[in-house]
């Protein structure tokens, strides 16, 4: 079906091929039917659905207890940060005020989680233009968060630490200790990662000046994160809206102008610090006190409509609720960051390579359960 | 901007506020809300994002939503120069041929948007540049997030 109504477009030297759903460079069930004039790239068409799970069906049935960990399911790389934003969402609207405990805890796991995201990304990108070592190195590093992870809460993915009004354990005895040795570890192996990869020429040729997006496209597209700051947008949901304990922390936003790929890449090497740096400000400054303040079994949301954004490892998450005053929301919209990243995919990717197609959807970072909701 | 000023301004476009039916409410939401009829939406949304003290060059978030007797978009506007947020809702009691247009050429985002509301609820978009279904197959019956919708084998209702 799909195929007859492209054939019905092309023009005489035109073809079209599928790229997926089971491409190792789409990074799961996403399939792109590209119109191809020799090996020139024509027309990129994302086709969609292939893991759509109705999260936002699913979620008007459930508790908002239960929501949180659906949201886990969906940008399985930022699963915290998800968390928080559907947490955060249900304590303003009901005015709980978090004990500061909570907040610099989850900011600090927030930022090993964009660490540990952006970490797996450097990995898998480098090996989608071909430099295979990246990986091994990029999992070895990833690793210990992920350990942490498990010693914290039990799972090393999908974590489900927070709940609304807190979290759902305190932080393990060992937390502190091995966070700072993951630190002083990370430290020595950051560099690594620029005279590996970043300093290579044969990398920067292949991403310099490829998938260029300027800045008014990139705030039309409604690109964030670190697509629309390679572009000069400066859109980081934790300066302009900050939440949890960052406003307690200095840092800096990594922004870039030239809106290549290249830029793209310099701006997650440039997170992975930042993030480091944040984690630094607060883990010898964790405040005592309790990990949670008590909530009604069952929550009910008074009348309205409530909107919070975060800053995911991909860009800005939104969860907009509209509640009736039931138990249940009404209607929960998640506007993912991958989806509307996804938009502008065929507006870069046009006129260039197969090969530059490749290296630009790399650098968009997608992760496809963030798409099909 | 605040949304007193934001409001205060937005009235004066129209000829006669009174009218022209456009319903400004802060009430239950953190945000300014402005309802605004079909037919002035496109009018409208143009305004908003070429006028330069309020231009609202960012649309973060597109949602149908399914109001029970009416179907619906919200939208989620934000400005990256003045920082400040609006949200337009548009209504219409026909849910069988629900039509509005298309906010693609202000904001080329609205494009996979407007085909994910479609695709979910069953609102069309004039001027549209693509719309067909974008997650569910083109033979799929009815519309799954609109509250009627109803499906014995794979929706699990407590």
């Amino acid at each position: 079906m799909e195929t007859s109504t492209v054939n019905n477009n092309f023009k005489s030297d035109e073809y079209f091929i599928n790229m997926g759903p089971q491409h190792p460079a789409t990074h799961g069930v996403l399939r792109l039917l590209l119109t191809i004039d020799g090996e020139t790239i024509k027309k990129v068409e994302p086709d969609l659905g292939y893991i759509h799970r109705s999260i936002e069906k699913m979620c008007e049935r459930d508790s908002y207890q239960q929501i949180v960990h659906l949201t886990d399911r969906m940008d399985y790389l930022s699963s915290n940060i998800n968390n928080e934003a559907v947490c955060l969402a249900v304590e303003n609207a009901l005015q709980i005020e978090v004990p500061d405990r909570v907040k610099v805890i989850r900011t600090i796991i927030g930022e090993l989680t964009r660490i540990a995201s952006h970490n797996l990304w450097w990995g898998v990108m480098g090996m989608d233009v071909g430099a295979l070592t990246t990986y091994f190195y990029a999992f070895r590093d990833r690793e210990m968060i992920n350990d942490i992870f498990e010693e914290t809460c039990g799972a090393r993915l999908t974590m489900n630490y927070n709940i609304p009004g807190g979290l759902m354990f305190d932080i393990h005895p060992n937390f502190i200790k091995r966070v700072k040795e993951f630190i002083t570890h990370f430290k020595t192996k950051l560099p690594e990662y620029d005279t590996l990869l970043t300093n290579n020429v044969i990398f920067q040729k292949r991403m310099r000046g490829v998938g260029i997006l300027s800045k008014e496209d990139a705030i039309s597209y409604g690109a964030s994160g670190p697509v629309g700051r390679g572009s000069g947008y400066s859109c980081d949901v934790r300066k302009t809206n900050p939440y949890s304990a960052l406003d307690k922390v200095t840092f800096n936003e990594a922004l870039r102008t030239e809106g290549d790929s290249f830029a793209r890449y310099e701006v997650r090497i440039q997170e992975m610090w930042e993030s480091i740096s944040i984690v630094e400000q607060l883990i010898d400054n964790i405040p005592e006190g309790d990990y949670k303040v008590e909530t009604n079994a069952v929550i009910k949301l008074p009348k309205g409509e409530f909107y919070q954004k975060v800053e995911t490892a991909r860009g800005e998450f939104g969860v907009y609720i509209i509640s009736t005053g039931t138990k249940n929301p009404y209607r929960l919209k998640f506007r993912s960051p991958g989806f509307s990243n996804l938009s502008l995919l065929n507006h870069i990717a046009v006129g260039g390579k197969i090969g530059d197609l490749v290296a630009s959807m790399a650098t968009l970072d997608l992760v496809i359960p963030d798409i099909d909701r | 901007m605040t949304n007193e000023a934001l409001q205060n301004l937005i009235g004066t476009w129209v000829p006669n506020p009174v009218t022209s039916e456009l319903e400004f409410t802060e009430e239950e939401s953190q945000f300014l809300n402005i309802s605004v009829q079909p037919a002035d939406l496109h009018q409208l949304m143009t305004q908003l994002k070429s006028n330069s003290e309020t231009s609202f060059d960012y649309l973060f978030c597109l949602s149908g939503v399914d109001w029970g007797k009416e179907l619906g978009v919200v939208y989620h506007l934000e400005s990256t120069t003045h920082r400040h947020i609006i949200v337009v809702k548009v209504k219409t009691e026909d849910r069988e041929n629900p039509v509005f247009d298309s906010v693609y050429d202000i904001w080329k985002t609205a494009e996979f948007h407007e085909r994910e509301v479609f695709d979910f609820f069953g609102i069309k978009f004039n001027n549209h540049p693509n719309l067909k279904r974008l997650f569910l197959t083109e033979d799929w019956d009815g519309f799954p997030l609109r509250k009627d919708y109803v499906d014995d084998i794979n929706m699990i209702v407590k």
